[in-house]
């Protein structure tokens, strides 16, 4: 294999691993742009994807199955929001508190329902979101450079590949350019002041952590019935959280963000390709340090050693009307 | 009227409120039961002979019960300080790499005795060791402790992962550990403390950790409600700024409050390393760490009540373990739920009954 057609294995991998990141990381803006903390990412995605499946599993149509993970997500999204909201609890515990209900739950109800493990019976044909090949993949083949990149980096994804970066602008605009945007920008900077404007802080707060629950059920449903053909236990395996750790290295910014996942993606994409290589001069690279780097990255910019990352100023408090 | 800011007698808010939170858990973890077409009442039943029927139930319940005292420890001090730490997992991880190499260094040369002490030391710096970093950064950068303890945990993890495949490994075998531990380095079993109950231990690796465990519980109490340093802890925990006001120094509090916090988390690995493995294994924490945030919020971050969440969380392990060979439906991840659903109700959702109960409170008290 010559090294160009390495670099375009990898971008297509790139591509396929930052697609979950991606949809959780927009999630979490919303939600900690208008002032509340999800830790709860994680688990969203890893019910959502265990609904995915199992929907798809019984319905044999991947857009139910889309739907059914939408539709726990949101369920996770509203019980975050019943308790750091309505009830002023602290976000970070609640946030703990379902991504242990969803890794244990999407367990035991699979290992009942089932009797695989944990695991959902393997879905075929219509149960699945198959690859899209992009009009005129054959006529462009063959031509040097594009070609290849067009061919097995843009075309042969699936549909919620396109609808990924798709939700990029969206939210942007949405964020930045509506009535709704701008207050639950300000909803997540100042309550007090969105609250004196006559606006209700909780029923903003909730339609953020509504929509959170709606980009996490595309995630979870990518993993389970996109990317693989069933749900396996523990399938999200920290992606919540390197998520979460995007959404803070682009600085709780739309376009930055797609970025920082492609990043991760891309780190994701290059350990797996690395693994058991040597490289001239160094030897092997431990596996561990691509899988660490992440971390690592985030950590380093929240020390204010590559810019500062400044969160939402109200982030993870309860709003109190009264005092 | 707002409710929040009425006082309730003691018992309200330390018994009844945290009494009726767990039912709740409970109740909802007997639904998912119930849904699964098993009987709550008969996966109750086995559960608790599961962790207290035979002797050896017993010591695996509290050979768990040790390792959930540590890291609720671990997260209560951390909570005194209005800091929350979600990296107890990865400190203990590391921990254990401290104890090991004490255990390693010593165990052909000394009785365990001797080599305890040392061990204790090294987990415990091996723990405060990884917590520093995200202190530091919280104190000085003002970088969130949460993000970075979480992010602490994935690099402990990774790095573990690199020194048991590569560094620690026994050459010639396959299983990323190190050697077994000779005596010398291992914390003996408590079976002498069961006989006096008349309970036969058998094979469950009850040890001596579980002394050191119910020590740190009673040095966590001394240290935050009986010197200096704990009451500029709580200080700062209640009112960071009214802290700073009288002049509690932010940074050095924030930072001593997550070394012991860390060190506490190191320390569990002596049990499962030490005590029961007698060798530093992948991921031996399981867990323990996130436990850990249970047990704190259960137990009120008072070490008493750490004590007896932890127990409980104990008798879930064990029973929830024995249960699910009885009950092949019921996996062991049922745990994992209920753990979950403690740390919902007791923890984010710790007020939900306060209205209420302050309503019928007051109508009592004026009947």
């Amino acid at each position: 294999m010559d090294f160009f057609d390495i670099v375009v294995s990898i971008l297509g991998s790139t591509i396929r691993l930052s697609i979950p990141l991606l949809f959780t990381a927009l999630a979490g803006l919303f939600s900690e742009r208008a002032g509340i903390f999800d830790i709860g990412l994680e688990g969203k995605m890893l019910a959502a994807a265990f609904a995915s499946a199992c929907v798809a599993y019984i319905t044999g149509n991947a857009w139910l199955g889309l739907l059914g993970g939408i539709g726990v997500s949101l369920v996770f999204s509203l019980i975050h929001g019943f308790a750091s909201i309505t009830n002023r609890g602290n976000q970070i515990v609640s946030g703990v508190a379902l991504n242990f209900v969803a890794a244990g739950l999407t367990i035991v109800l699979g290992q009942a329902w089932f009797g695989q493990g944990g695991r959902t019976p393997q879905l075929t044909g219509e149960g699945r979101f198959a690859p899209i090949i992009l009009p005129f993949v054959d006529v462009v083949r063959d031509v040097p450079i594009i070609g290849p990149l067009y061919a097995n980096v843009i075309s042969g994804n699936n549909i919620l590949t396109y609808l990924a970066f798709a939700a990029v602008p969206l939210s942007w605009w949405v964020l930045f350019r509506t009535r709704f945007g701008l207050r639950l920008r300000a909803v997540g900077e100042n309550p007090g002041a969105v609250d004196t404007a006559g606006i209700s802080v909780t029923w903003l707060r909730y339609r953020a952590v509504l929509v959170a629950g709606f980009l996490c059920g595309f995630s979870g449903a990518y993993l389970a019935i996109a990317q693989s053909a069933a749900f396996i236990k523990d399938m999200s395996a920290g992606k919540g959280y390197i998520a979460l750790a995007a959404l803070i290295f682009a600085k709780w910014k739309p376009v930055p963000v797609m970025f920082a996942c492609l990043l991760f993606g891309f780190l994701d994409a290059f350990a797996n390709f690395m693994q058991g290589k040597a490289v001239p001069g160094i030897g092997e690279v431990p596996v561990q340090i691509f899988q660490a780097l992440p971390y690592i990255l985030t950590c380093i910019l929240l020390a204010g050693f590559i810019g500062i990352a400044h969160p939402p100023k109200a982030g993870g408090v309860p709003y109190t009307k009264e005092r | 009227m707002s409710t929040a800011s009425v006082p309730l007698p003691n018992w309200i808010t330390y018994g009844l409120i945290p009494l009726l939170n767990l039912i709740v858990a409970f109740f909802i973890s007997g639904l998912v039961v119930w849904w699964i077409g098993e009987n709550p009442f008969t996966a109750l039943r086995l559960l608790i002979e599961g962790a207290l029927g035979r002797g050896d139930a017993i010591g695996f319940t509290l050979f768990y019960t040790t390792s959930f005292i540590f890291t609720g420890l671990s997260v209560a001090v951390a909570f005194h300080a209005g800091l929350f730490n979600i990296g107890s997992e990865g400190q203990a991880y590391i921990g254990g790499l401290g104890a090991a190499l004490v255990a390693l260094a010593l165990d052909q040369y000394v009785p365990w005795y001797v080599t305890m002490p040392f061990a204790i030391m090294g987990a415990a710096l091996f723990g405060a060791g990884w917590a520093f970093i995200p202190a530091w950064l919280q104190a000085k950068r003002g970088s969130h402790i949460v993000i970075t303890t979480i992010m602490f945990n994935f690099i402990g993890a990774a790095l573990m992962v690199y020194l048991l495949v590569n560094v620690l490994i026994v050459p010639g075998k396959m299983a990323p550990e190190t050697r077994t531990f000779l005596p010398g380095g291992q914390l003996p079993k408590l079976d002498w403390l069961m006989a006096l109950f008349g309970a036969k231990l058998g094979p469950a690796p009850f040890n001596v950790s579980f002394i050191i465990a119910l020590v740190m519980c009673y040095l966590v109490w001394l240290l935050i409600w009986r010197t200096k340093l704990g009451y500029e802890m709580r200080t700062l925990g209640i009112s960071p700024s009214a802290a700073v006001y009288a002049g509690i120094p932010y940074s050095r509090t924030v930072i001593i409050a997550m070394l012991i916090s860390g060190g506490l988390a190191g320390m569990m690995a002596l049990n499962p390393v030490m005590g029961a493995s007698a060798r530093l294994q992948v991921e031996f924490v399981g867990g323990a760490g996130f436990v850990g945030i249970a047990v704190s919020l259960m137990g009120r971050s008072h070490p008493v009540g750490i004590i007896f969440a932890a127990l409980l969380f104990g008798i879930l392990y064990q029973g929830g373990a024995d249960l699910s060979f009885e009950m092949p439906n019921i996996t062991r991840e049922m745990i994992v739920v209920i753990q979950g659903l403690v740390i919902l109700f007791a923890g984010a959702l710790e007020y939900m009954f306060r209205p209420a109960l302050v309503h019928v409170y007051q109508r009592f008290k004026r009947a």
